[in-house]
């Protein structure tokens, strides 16, 4: 039902709130609880990919415009109920934009914790992109680009592709 | 979503990167579910008319708050009727996730810190102070042992 499903990302957001509260106590710099929230979150990607193939049967994504797009309008859907929008970069080749209007994660945030001005505080959604990615053989940076949280007007998560990505279609016998 | 798959990945990955020193770590991870519990018993009894007793919030913690983070009640309440309550879930979802059998018994620890703390958090937040400690007699059930302390 959805209430259980609302239910079940309010536990999540506030599991996620302790962790980074315990983080910020245990680690001096902000750097390093960014990092940690990073490699944490590489590691759920890894296996929330299982989980997110298991449920969606999508069929597999032939470009990096296809998989970012399912990253946001289906992953992102699933797991924290929005919908990012996707753009991509002008001068960068292989570079995505995902902007979040909404982040549940923040919800219950209204502003960074005193004295951490370089907290990334949802850090580990790129950990967990990045993982995930690699899971199905893309290697890419994942990093915000702009944090409402920071100050920004939006926040913005960059993902960029480090490999080129096979044009399957020329390899396709007619 | 019938389950919880992100909130279940965060505390798998919690229990493994908190607890890689093992004693400090059990510790930290107790006191990430205490503030959980604090939060989620704050915000599931916004709306519930006061309890009774004592007695009336374990079942709330049975209930409505079992349900919430584990997608089932406790299976099993029971109490000496002075202060010690004994939860019993035979199907712990937190251990659903590990194998069966008695070699994870040992690293059972790691994988109900986060749950002790939960429900000493939510028992704080509803003024009562306690001791929680678990054992997994066979898996994947659980006992947790509550002693509400004396005031």
């Amino acid at each position: 039902s959805i209430r259980n499903g609302i239910r079940s990302r309010e536990l999540f957001v506030l599991t996620y709130g302790a962790l980074v509260a315990q983080l910020c106590k245990d680690y001096e710099k902000d750097e390093d609880v960014n990092k940690y929230l990073d490699r944490m979150g590489y590691d759920i990607g890894i296996r929330l990919v299982e989980d997110f193939l298991a449920r969606s049967a999508v069929k597999k994504c032939r470009s990096y415009s296809e998989t970012v797009d399912m990253i946001a309008q289906v992953a992102f859907k699933m797991y924290l109920g929005i919908t990012p929008s996707v753009s991509r970069s002008n001068t960068t080749e292989n570079e995505f934009f995902l902007i979040l209007e909404n982040n549940p994660l923040v919800d219950f945030v209204e502003e960074l914790p005193a004295g951490r001005t370089s907290l990334c505080y949802c850090n580990i959604l790129c950990g967990v992109i990045r993982g995930a990615l690699e899971m199905v053989h893309l290697a890419a940076e994942v990093n915000f680009i702009q944090d409402r949280l920071k100050g920004d007007d939006f926040t913005e998560i960059g993902i960029t592709f480090l490999k080129k990505l096979e044009d399957k279609k020329h390899k396709r016998n007619k | 979503m019938a389950d919880s798959p992100l909130f279940q990945a965060l505390h798998m990955e919690m229990a493994h990167a908190l607890c890689e020193e093992q004693e400090k770590g059990l510790s930290v991870l107790e006191g990430v579910g205490f503030r959980v519990g604090q939060g989620l018993s704050e915000r599931l009894t916004k709306e519930m008319p006061s309890f009774k007793d004592e007695l009336d919030v374990l079942k709330f913690l049975c209930k409505d708050l079992w349900v919430t983070v584990f997608k089932k009640q406790v299976d099993n309440l029971r109490t000496n009727h002075q202060g010690t309550y004994m939860l019993q879930d035979n199907q712990f979802l937190l251990l659903t996730q590990l194998s069966n059998g008695k070699q994870y018994v040992e690293e059972a620890p790691k994988f109900l810190a986060f749950t002790c703390g939960l429900v000493r958090g939510a028992l704080s937040n509803l003024g009562f102070d306690s001791t929680v400690t678990a054992e997994v007699p066979v898996m994947p059930s659980c006992k947790f042992q509550v002693v509400i302390q004396k005031s």
